[in-house]
């Protein structure tokens, strides 16, 4: 079991490194969906399976999709992709560097973890998460569908075209010239 | 089954802890560092991502389902964060012709 655990940790944080490290925008897709799937093998190592089957749909089968179909919508590739200086690299590496020392050095300095008081395996089945999600959570799960319907006419509002006037366009524009050039005889 | 239910209680709760910082550190630390918009959205996937695996490894070790819950509802935050910011991407690309997370600086001063 441990095996499993190690195996699965070294594949999600090398995959994340190389989200972070990738040139290409498609390769960093690539790579975070491999840390998903490794996500999703721990999971399954906690007995989450219900977790572990709508991280796959949701995030891997839905989000990923949906930033590959935006990286090639948008047609980005190697040369269009913009790099920071030397100097603002090395401070973000230290900035996360130090920040995952302060954590580790929080964790050393002795948080109490208390042991469950009588252990079910079972927590992560379908079952028990379903009673849960429908007895006491029923009003934020029902909150949700209002959350997805406004992200939904937030995202149709941003992406159609901007069809208000400028303010520097007169009102009624005159009808514009035709766009070809006129070619000298 | 079996040995799934004894593998919630071999693998101690602070290797999950560890992992999910390093996952959190390493998108932290990439959100800071690319420059490139759709990249930075990955990074915050990342590490909503370490998040959800802590709570997900804490509440199998609690026996509480709660806290897998909890995940559930953050992973519908985090697909309507992403429609939402994907949008925004596109109109950014559309409007500057460009990905560059500097260009959006107009409201800094």
């Amino acid at each position: 079991m441990h095996y499993l655990f190690y195996f699965f940790a070294t594949i999600s944080v090398l995959s994340a490194l190389l989200v972070v490290a990738a040139r290409n925008p498609v390769n960093s897709v690539i790579s975070l969906i491999v840390c998903f799937l490794s996500i999703a093998g721990h999971y399954i190592l906690l007995n989450a399976q219900f977790l572990a089957v709508v991280h796959i749909i949701v995030y891997t089968g839905a989000i990923m999709v949906l930033f590959l179909f935006v990286i090639m919508l948008l047609n980005l590739n190697k040369r269009t992709e913009p790099s920071k200086t030397l100097l603002t690299r090395i401070a973000a590496v230290a900035a996360g560097a130090l920040f995952l020392f302060t954590l580790l050095g929080a964790l050393r300095q002795g948080v109490q973890i208390s042991a469950a008081k009588e252990f079910d395996g079972g927590t992560g089945l379908v079952k028990s998460v379903g009673q849960s999600l429908f007895g006491d959570f029923l009003l934020p799960f029902e909150m949700s569908s209002v959350l997805f319907l406004s992200a939904i006419i937030g995202a149709v509002m941003l992406g159609r075209k901007d069809r208000t006037p400028r303010e520097d366009a007169p009102a009624h524009p005159e009808p514009a010239e035709p766009r070809t050039k006129k070619i000298p005889a | 089954m079996e040995g799934m239910m004894t593998a919630i209680r071999v693998i101690p709760l602070e290797h999950y802890i560890v992992l999910s910082f390093i996952l959190f550190s390493i998108g932290m630390a990439g959100a800071l560092f690319r420059r490139n918009t759709i990249i930075i959205l990955m990074c915050l996937e990342l590490m909503f991502n370490s998040v959800n695996l802590l709570l997900a490894a804490f509440s199998a070790h609690h026996s509480d389902p709660g806290g897998q819950v909890f995940v559930f509802f953050i992973m519908l935050v985090a697909a309507a964060e992403v429609t939402v910011g994907l949008a925004i991407l596109v109109m950014m690309k559309r409007n500057v012709d460009s990905v560059d997370i500097n260009q959006l600086n107009r409201l800094k001063w």
